[in-house]
């Protein structure tokens, strides 16, 4: 909300700074955004006459101006206006000033050959209205020379945010009353005339609707005329940011801006019949005075009279019969409406206005007769005409809040002492009635005061009013000792894993939840239903990711588009699917992406290297280690899913059904949809599917102490089906003597010349260590032909 | 000079100038083989008498060693020459760049979420988190924000059509706020909670991302005050920036689920076109930035959470950690934050062993 210095001081008694008022409203908790001061806009601009006006000897449009500045000769000045002329006063920009309407800086020029020395200016240029016909024409008693701030009364203006809670301060007075609570001055409530008018309201005034609008005032004004509303007013709201509009309109704006109540003035002579709040009909509509049509529908509720709607109650006027210049007679409304009902319709219209942001959040029901009396004073004292009696229909909601409040509680909750002198005398200056002859004390908070339910806001308002800068710093209770680990095993397994992947080389990736919807259509699930936005910012971010490969995906493109040789990501994050209660079921993943090339091109190769499936299988093997799962008990399978190459992709499972992981490299088909050059492998760990690790609680290892004696190197070469999986090879020649084989591994894969057709040579070294005793020659041999027996019987052949 | 040392001399000079292992070997043979002459001389000794061999015997095995020594060491000269010349085809030019190991990193918000963890674990504070698909309910009503209010209106949330069993609707959390509500349910009081996490809100600019980071906290105890939550905010902000000349200033504000509800502004310094907290925002060259909401539990919210406000009371702020990482570490543009550019990446990015601790100090220095 903007206000200048001067409103508020109609408000406030006060020989405050404007740094020592913008403190205080910081203080008191209306933050102050910005605070402009017009007279910094308007310097280099004075006042001036006109002494000689001529023709400008090669342009027929322009004069050639002999201009008094109050100082030194005059001066030249070339100007286009047709008011111009000799004897007149107006306002000078001389070179240096710069023109608020549209930032030109002014300078001494030539002007089809004769010289400028500066401006005179109209109405526009300056922002002070829309008039462009002409040049400003001051007074006769305008004293030439003076500055045009001066002149102009232009006041410093503070723009402020009023916190939703607060629609008692999207008024100046009420920013005014809490100001002077905070010891800023005197405050001066707006002095209501009383208005009685001349015979009673001709027009009927009614509500039909009394839960939403529990009390309608009607007035007729008669005879009125519609001008332009007094500078006084103008420069009040052009400083508050409000175009001025007529002087009917203003002075509703006025009182709404002034004292935070919106009222509403139509034009008597497009009305007929009774004026009566009521529900819409389903299918009404309403061209509002933003010129915009409105669907209605029995929810709104609306003011209407014989033949239609003439405005969507709290929100907005019609167009219809809003205050023109022929109006000479007018209804004036001032109604109190329940702020829910405004809400939901002005959410479902989508309109917002300043009517709907105060009747939403709340105006004062005691002001009623008030703000009636002041737009009356204000209509008739500019636009002249005889006000009627007031027609009331129901009554506002009347009940205030009584508050059981005991002293002790600010300093429990707010953590400052203050006397309870002090705190009565704050919450006496907010307008609360303060009944401190009972323990606890009964407060009455005034009707204004919507946000104030219990003890705790009270607390707010007298520790706001003191200052919060006042209260001091009290540690928190420390437990004893060395603080205790906090980390769920969930986090410190996430913590362990990110440091772990980038130790692998992978740079972390922070991307969008949420994909374009055939992004995430590609990697859902069999029969997943995606989670879709219904308002999303954009088409690209509208579903919520059902794997963490695509975005990475994504982002490995775009490092690629932009010259990366290669992208080694990942992220740990979620993926989003669906409990049976239709909740959420976030499951906590790490993607992995590799994309592009694994070795540059180097002087030692030439060449580069891309990535495969196995660079994608090591991530994986490595991270679920880090992550505690065992991996030397996982099972190589497939079905890594569709995104991926059928042949070049699989799970690691621990058991037939529990998945870790899936990796390899990607379908050429997910390529071409992400639109990125391949080979890509990838990888996901399932990080909920991972066990958590036995014996937790402990942090002895089991014993152990290396083997005395030295372990035996063994190597054993096997002809065996070519679609035998070499991992099943292995496994086998590993269990074939569990007590002396610690380890086997394959060194050699071989197909082609030497090997029958439909048949690999596979070469494993297997290490056996002894116990207690060197193996002896028999045994040794014992353990071979165990070996080979186990090999035989997946259909492999010992080679000669 | 009898004729045996004038020959050993000779041979002794012969195996100094041998010029390669053949010519050594032929004076080896010739000399000390078999049939060499010093060999020769050696099996005479066995037909002498004793007189004349002790006499002998000395001199001809003197000879021996003397023209074997020579030998070995010019074999190990000539051994050591072919290693030297061997050597020197074997230069490598080192200023050829080493093979390169991949460098991967953490990426900001992680690293600064790491180092919240370890500072509130300090202060006792565990780490919570919840679902960022939310319902209306745990999102804004439990947070005292009932359907109408205007507030929700104002977190321009994103929705989704669904609605859970309980005719709940669904939408993506606004704010960390809702696990507060979660976790008093499921723990109830006294609580001592961070929770960091993505949130939601329907705004795109160069300072405003659909998603952010946020962290919540949250203490419920007895007696706890206001000047509990600034004491907290102070020491935790000290802490992170590692900074002693941190000031605060609270000042009075509106959210639906705190009252007294306070704002945190952080007094700064702009140096070389950069925010460096430190000082009082009134101090010459200095002002205030808004840095988070907070305040005191609504006794509502803490109603809705299955409490009893009259028992239990305490504190809650929410903080951006993006925005926290940018005034730490320097960044400039929130949005480069999801975008996962290798070359941001590598410049903004942390080490894995960039662990925080509290012994080296959470922060990373560049």
């Amino acid at each position: 909300m903007k206000f200048s210095l001067e409103w508020l001081k109609h408000f406030l008694d006060t020989d405050a700074s404007v740094a020592q008022i913008a403190a205080a409203l910081n203080a008191v908790g209306h933050e102050v955004e910005g605070i402009e001061d017009p007279a910094e806009r308007l310097e280099g601009f004075r006042i001036a006459k006109v002494l000689t006006a001529e023709k400008h000897p090669d342009a027929d449009k322009l004069q050639v101006l002999s201009v008094d500045t109050g100082e030194g000769d005059p001066l030249q000045v070339v100007c286009g206006a047709p008011n111009a002329r000799a004897g007149m006063k107006g306002v000078l920009g001389l070179p240096g000033a710069v023109v608020p309407a549209n930032g030109m800086e002014l300078r001494k020029s030539a002007i089809r050959g004769v010289e400028s020395n500066g401006m005179m200016c109209s109405v526009r240029e300056l922002e002070l209205g829309d008039e462009h016909d002409g040049i400003i024409e001051l007074p006769d008693d305008a004293p030439v020379g003076k500055t045009f701030a001066e002149y102009h009364d232009a006041s410093p203006v503070f723009d402020v945010a009023i916190t939703p809670n607060r629609p008692d301060c999207m008024g100046v007075m009420g920013i005014a009353r809490d100001l002077a609570a905070a010891g800023l001055g005197t405050f001066k409530p707006a002095e209501v005339p009383a208005i009685d008018g001349e015979g009673a309201c001709p027009v009927e005034i009614r509500t039909d609707d009394p839960a939403a609008c529990p009390a309608f005032y009607g007035r007729v004004i008669t005879g009125v005329t519609n001008g332009s509303s007094p500078d006084w007013m103008q420069r009040r709201l052009i400083a508050a940011g409000q175009r001025p509009i007529s002087a009917l309109v203003d002075c509703t704006n006025y009182l709404m801006l002034a004292c935070g109540r919106p009222a509403h003035v139509y034009d008597l002579a497009r009305l007929s019949g009774a004026v009566v709040a009521r529900r819409a009909r389903n299918g009404e509509t309403v061209e509002a005075l933003n010129e915009k049509t409105y669907a209605l529908d029995d929810t709104m509720t609306v003011i209407a009279d014989d033949q239609g709607v003439h405005d969507i109650a709290g929100i907005m006027g019609g167009q219809h019969s809003g205050a023109s210049d022929t109006t000479t007679d007018v209804l004036l409304e001032i109604a109190y409406f329940d702020p829910e009902r405004i809400g939901v319709t002005g959410r479902k219209l989508g309109l917002a206005s300043d009517a709907r942001t105060r009747f939403e959040r709340g105006v004062d029901p005691a002001f009623l007769d008030d703000g009636l009396a002041l737009l009356t004073d204000l209509i008739v004292q500019t636009c002249g005409g005889t006000p009627s009696a007031i027609s009331r229909a129901g009554t506002p909601p009347g009940e205030p809040k009584h508050i059981s409040f005991d002293p002790a509680l600010t300093a429990r909750l707010g953590g400052i002492e203050i006397a309870e002198g002090e705190q009565e005398k704050i919450l006496t200056a907010l307008d609360f009635a303060v009944d401190t002859t009972q323990s606890p004390w009964l407060v009455t908070a005034p009707l204004r005061r919507h946000d104030i339910e219990g003890p705790a806001d009270l607390v707010e308002e007298i520790v706001r009013i003191h200052g919060l800068d006042k209260v001091e710093s009290v540690a928190l209770d420390r437990a004893d000792g060395v603080a205790r680990p906090t980390a769920s095993p969930d986090q410190i397994v996430e913590r362990k894993l990110r440091r772990a992947a980038a130790a692998y080389g992978l740079n972390e990736a922070v991307t969008w939840s949420f994909l374009p919807p055939a992004d995430a259509e590609h990697f859902a699930e069999e029969g997943q239903e995606l989670w879709v936005l219904e308002n999303p910012i954009s088409e690209d971010m509208k579903a919520m990711r059902p794997s963490m490969i695509p975005s990475l995906l994504s982002a490995a493109k775009r490092n690629a588009d932009r010259g990366a040789a290669g992208s080694r990501l990942f992220e740990i994050g979620r993926r989003y699917f669906r409990n049976a209660d239709g909740s959420s079921n976030e499951k906590p993943t790490l993607g992995v992406v590799m994309a592009g090339e694994k070795a540059q091109r180097s002087w030692a190769s030439g060449k580069s290297a891309g990535f495969d499936a196995f660079d994608a299988k090591a991530a994986a093997e490595a991270l679920l280690a880090e992550a505690g799962a065992p991996v030397d008990k996982l099972m190589v399978m497939g079905e890594a899913g569709a995104q991926f190459h059928p042949g070049q992709s699989a799970t690691l499972r621990l058991g037939p059904k529990n998945v870790l992981a899936r990796f390899g490299a990607l379908h050429p088909n997910t390529l071409k949809a992400f639109d990125i050059d391949g080979p890509v492998v990838a990888v996901e760990l399932f990080l909920d599917a991972i066990p958590v690790k036995k014996g937790g609680g402990s942090f002895a290892r089991a014993s152990y102490a290396p083997p005395a004696l030295q372990s035996v190197m063994r190597d054993f070469a096997f002809l065996v089906p070519a679609d035998l999986p070499a991992g099943d090879l292995l496994r086998a020649v590993k269990g074939a003597d569990k007590a002396s084989i610690v380890e086997a591994r394959i060194f050699d894969v071989f197909a082609g010349q030497g090997v029958p057709d439909g048949k690999t040579s596979v070469a494993v070294e297997v290490t056996l260590q002894p116990g207690e005793k060197s193996f002896k020659d028999d045994e040794l041999k014992a353990i071979s032909e165990k070996i080979v027996a186990s090999a035989t019987k997946l259909g492999a052949e010992l080679r000669g | 000079m009898d004729d045996l040392q004038t020959r050993t001399e000779t041979a002794v000079a012969a195996a100094c100038a041998a010029a390669t292992h053949d010519a050594l070997e032929t004076l080896r043979v010739d000399a000390l083989g078999k049939q060499g002459w010093v060999s020769q001389l050696m099996k005479t000794l066995g037909k002498m008498t004793p007189e004349e061999r002790q006499e002998k015997a000395p001199r001809i095995q003197a000879a021996r060693a003397a023209i074997a020594n020579a030998i070995e060491a010019r074999k190990a000269a000539l051994d050591a020459a072919d290693l030297e010349r061997k050597l020197a085809t074997e230069t490598l030019d080192l200023t050829l760049p080493a093979p390169q190991l991949p460098t991967g990193s953490v990426h900001p918000v992680s690293q600064v979420m790491d180092e919240l963890a370890e500072i509130f674990a300090d202060l006792g504070f565990a780490v919570k988190t919840g679902p960022e698909i939310e319902d209306d309910w745990h999102n804004f009503t439990a947070l005292n924000m009932p359907e109408s209010h205007p507030a929700r209106a104002m977190h321009d949330t994103f929705y989704f059509p669904d609605s859970d069993a309980e005719g709940r609707r669904m939408l993506l959390r606004t704010h960390t706020s809702p696990v507060q509500i979660r976790t008093m349910v499921q723990e109830g009081a006294p609580l001592r909670i961070i929770a960091p996490g993505r949130v939601y809100r329907s705004d795109s600019d160069a300072t405003h991302t659909p998603m952010f980071h946020q962290i919540e906290g949250l203490v419920i105890d007895k007696g706890i005050h206001l000047g509990h939550l600034k004491w907290t905010l102070e020491t935790f902000l000290k802490a992170f920036f590692e900074r002693e000349d941190i000031v605060l200033r609270l000042r009075p504000s509106y959210f639906p689920f705190t009252e007294p509800s306070v704002e945190v502004d952080v007094g700064f310094e702009l140096v070389d076109g950069k925010r460096v907290l430190g000082g009082s925002g009134d101090e010459p060259g200095h002002a205030w930035m808004e840095l988070l909401g907070s305040g005191m539990v609504n006794r509502r919210v803490i109603e809705f959470a299955g409490l009893d406000p009259d028992e239990w009371q305490g504190f809650a702020w929410g903080l951006g950690v993006d925005r926290l990482a940018m005034l730490k570490y320097g960044m400039d543009d929130l949005r480069a934050f999801f975008d996962g550019d290798r070359r941001w990446i590598d410049h903004y990015g942390f080490s894995p062993f960039d662990q925080p601790t509290l012994s080296a100090g959470v922060g990373a220095k560049a």
